[in-house]
């Protein structure tokens, strides 16, 4: 087991703080860590593709779980996989795909842990149909504060409260996790371009069923009568017989592309709202009316970014702030409201998408319910950006919606309890089951969860 | 913890009645600080101040604290931190003191080098360990634009501002990667209580202003502020100019 000292930040780059870093090889190391912690308690740290400052322990000790990445089994007839909570998503699916399985939820990146998915309880393109990551974890391990490892089921307080806890019941050592089968490795892609917010809104409703994955990207900074416009893509995975007879052979391959370097060459600031603006235009202006099934390979689909290693650089020295927030069926104009205000102060947003939700899922601090959800990102440097967002959960609160806490850097604690009816639960159930407070994060002692 | 702005939600501000101080502290309260700590020496307008500071909803409280007693800080200052995190230290006593009776008196000189340089080194390295054994923190520090470039009017204040300065820049250095940010304050003239009555130099502001230029600097993680910011670049100019020029201008 490794163990240095060192600045950590989330994904934004905002806000770092120190902590011991202890990278352990087995669950015994990681049961090591916890009984041994110091005052300041313990956190678990994948990937850190978390925006925020939910993996991070200032003064504390944070568990680099990523060595923890052995895949344990597959079953391939009834579609479960067991793997260590270090294993990213990205490895998971070059390994299922093969084999004809998929991730039935997968966030817009490949390059987040399990445990980290399972502690935000991530959520895809298709939360209408397939729900959250939590309603595929089959059962889970979890190490808590005593060092002892419990065995964790659906339907206990300690699932609800593990699924989007954000680690604060302590570490997700493995999981047993429900596959889908594909019998391609192709999605076929519709996308169709809408004129203003309400068009994008009329095109996402109207997606059915058959078309499991929706979302819209939206111009932020187009003004006007266009304000909101968009281009709604969805998609659905190609079945076997739509492909050509030569094709047929190699339709399950996956091929994900180099891995991301943390330091790629991307200049500093690159992306102010004037090539925000012109980048946005031309993406608006490059997508065809309509077009429909088109054929796209799975990580061009599901994980756009992750071709653009280190592009959150491009948003500047301060680094960026992500904001997500729902809000229920029915508050549409709320919707607009917030466009409108992000849209009339020409706030340079980047990666825009307004999904669908449906039905919430089983854990207590879990960020989707049903109705619209809309993320952006900000470079946090932006003059009066604090008090604009604080404007929004004000907006968003009185609409009885919720912000991500998985992306959160800056939400006010005094909301939280609006936004998350199940809180008291929660700091029952960590009360009981951890009074030390072993397991703590910046964003634990922020938001004072 | 700090925001993403870097918004504090705890302040400790040593010298608790300075003007700019309590400038700050209005500033952070609007935006998300919660608890604020004033230390200074006791006194009704030690005391006048935390008053105002809880009508704006924070939770404040005084705490004895003497720039001139060096002896007491590692005590004082680290009890205020077994309490909770601390997300910012202002270091913010000093005086301006009276060139020309500091030239006369040596012992009040010295009084003036030890308030604002010892008193704030022992401060200042008693706040750095707390904060880094915290892991996060900003510790800011005033420091003045005096400090850049002795002046016939007031080198005894520039030249313990000009330490305090190069302290807190090496301490910068000292605590990079230890989650710790230290950010050096360096205000022209401010037209406060502490320079009433004295002549205005160009390029003169308020402790309002200062106040701002912390807050965006705090936003920014930025090492070095200067207020109003076209110092930067007088300032930097007028370190190269030479001394028997120097002498003769009309702002030294």
């Amino acid at each position: 087991m490794s163990v240095d000292t060192v600045s950590l930040t989330g994904w934004g780059r905002t806000s770092p703080t120190a902590a011991l870093r202890f990278r352990p090889r087995t669950y015994e190391e990681a049961a090591a860590v916890v009984r041994g912690r110091g005052p300041r308690g313990v956190v678990a740290r994948g990937l850190g593709r978390a925006h925020g400052d939910a993996a991070q322990n200032a003064g504390g000790s944070v568990l680099d779980m990523t060595a923890l990445d052995r895949i344990r089994s597959v079953d391939a007839v009834a579609g479960t996989v067991v793997c260590d909570a270090g294993v990213s998503l990205r490895r998971l699916l070059a390994t299922l795909l093969p084999l004809g399985w998929f991730l039935p939820v997968t966030p817009a990146t490949g390059h987040v842990t399990v445990g980290g998915a399972i502690g935000s309880d991530v959520h895809g393109r298709n939360h209408r149909t397939a729900g959250s990551f939590a309603r595929h974890v089959r059962s889970l391990e979890l190490l808590t504060a005593d060092g002892e490892v419990r065995t964790v089921l659906p339907g206990t307080d300690l699932f609800g409260a593990t699924l989007g806890g954000l680690g604060l019941t302590g570490v997700v050592l493995s999981a047993t996790l429900g596959l889908r089968p594909v019998t391609t490795s192709l999605m076929s892609v519709d996308t169709a371009r809408a004129a203003d917010l309400d068009g994008v809104l009329a095109r996402l409703a109207a997606c059915g069923d058959g078309t499991p994955y929706a979302a819209a990207w939206i111009d932020l900074l187009a003004r006007g009568r266009s304000t909101g416009r968009g281009v709604v893509t969805r998609g659905e995975h190609v079945p076997l017989d739509a492909l050509p007879a030569h094709a047929r052979r190699t339709a399950l391959t996956f091929r994900p592309g180099p891995v991301p370097s943390a330091r790629a060459l991307v200049p500093e600031g690159l992306l102010g709202r004037a090539p925000t603006a012109l980048l946005n235009e031309l993406r608006h202006r490059g997508t065809p009316a309509v077009r429909t099934r088109q054929p796209q390979r799975i990580p061009a689909f599901f994980h756009p970014l992750d071709s653009a290693p280190g592009w959150s650089r491009g948003r500047g020295r301060a680094g960026s702030v992500q904001y997500q927030f729902t809000v229920g069926h029915g508050q549409e104009e709320t919707l607009h409201r917030i466009v409108r205000q992000l849209t009339v102060r020409r706030c340079p947003a980047f990666h825009a998408v307004l999904k669908r939700f449906g039905e919430s899922g089983p854990g207590w601090l879990s960020f989707p319910a049903p109705g619209w959800t809309l993320s952006f990102g900000l470079p946090a440097g932006l003059p009066g950006l604090a008090r604009l967002l604080d404007v929004l959960d004000e907006e968003v609160a009185a609409a009885g919606g919720r912000v991500c806490l998985a992306k959160d850097a800056r939400l006010r604690p005094g909301l939280l309890a609006a936004m998350y009816p199940r809180l008291p639960e929660f700091r029952a159930l960590r009360g009981e089951l951890d009074p030390e407070g072993a397991f703590r994060s910046d964003l634990s002692r922020r938001l004072v969860l | 913890m700090k925001d993403a702005f870097g918004a504090p939600q705890s302040l400790l501000v040593l010298g608790g009645t300075s003007e700019i101080g309590l400038a700050t502290a209005r500033r952070l309260i609007a935006r998300r600080t919660r608890t604020v700590r004033l230390a200074g020496r006791p006194s009704p307008a030690l005391e006048r101040a935390a008053a105002e500071l809880r009508e704006l909803g924070a939770d404040v409280r005084t705490v004895p604290f003497d720039a001139l007693d060096s002896a007491s800080h590692e005590e004082v200052l680290g009890k205020i931190f077994t309490e909770g995190d601390i997300d910012m230290v202002l270091l913010a006593f000093g005086v301006l003191g009276d060139q020309a009776r500091d030239e006369e008196e040596p012992l009040s000189a010295v009084r003036v080098a030890q308030t604002n340089y010892t008193g704030a080194v022992s401060a200042g390295l008693v706040c750095a360990g707390a904060l880094q054994a915290q892991g996060h923190g900003s510790l800011v520090v005033l420091s003045a634009a005096a400090g850049e470039r002795a002046r016939r009017a007031d080198f005894i204040y520039g030249s313990s501002k000009a330490g305090l300065d190069v302290f807190a820049q090496g301490l910068g250095d000292a605590l990079h990667g230890t989650g710790v940010h230290v950010m050096v304050v360096r205000p022209g003239f401010v037209r406060s209580r502490m320079t009433a009555g004295r002549e205005e130099a160009p390029l003169a502001t308020t402790p309002g202003a200062v106040a701002d230029a912390i807050v965006t600097g705090l936003r920014r993680r930025s090492e070095t502020v200067w207020v109003p910011g076209a110092l930067r670049v007088v300032m930097s100019a007028l370190r190269h100019v030479p001394r028997p020029l120097f002498r003769r201008l009309p702002v030294r």
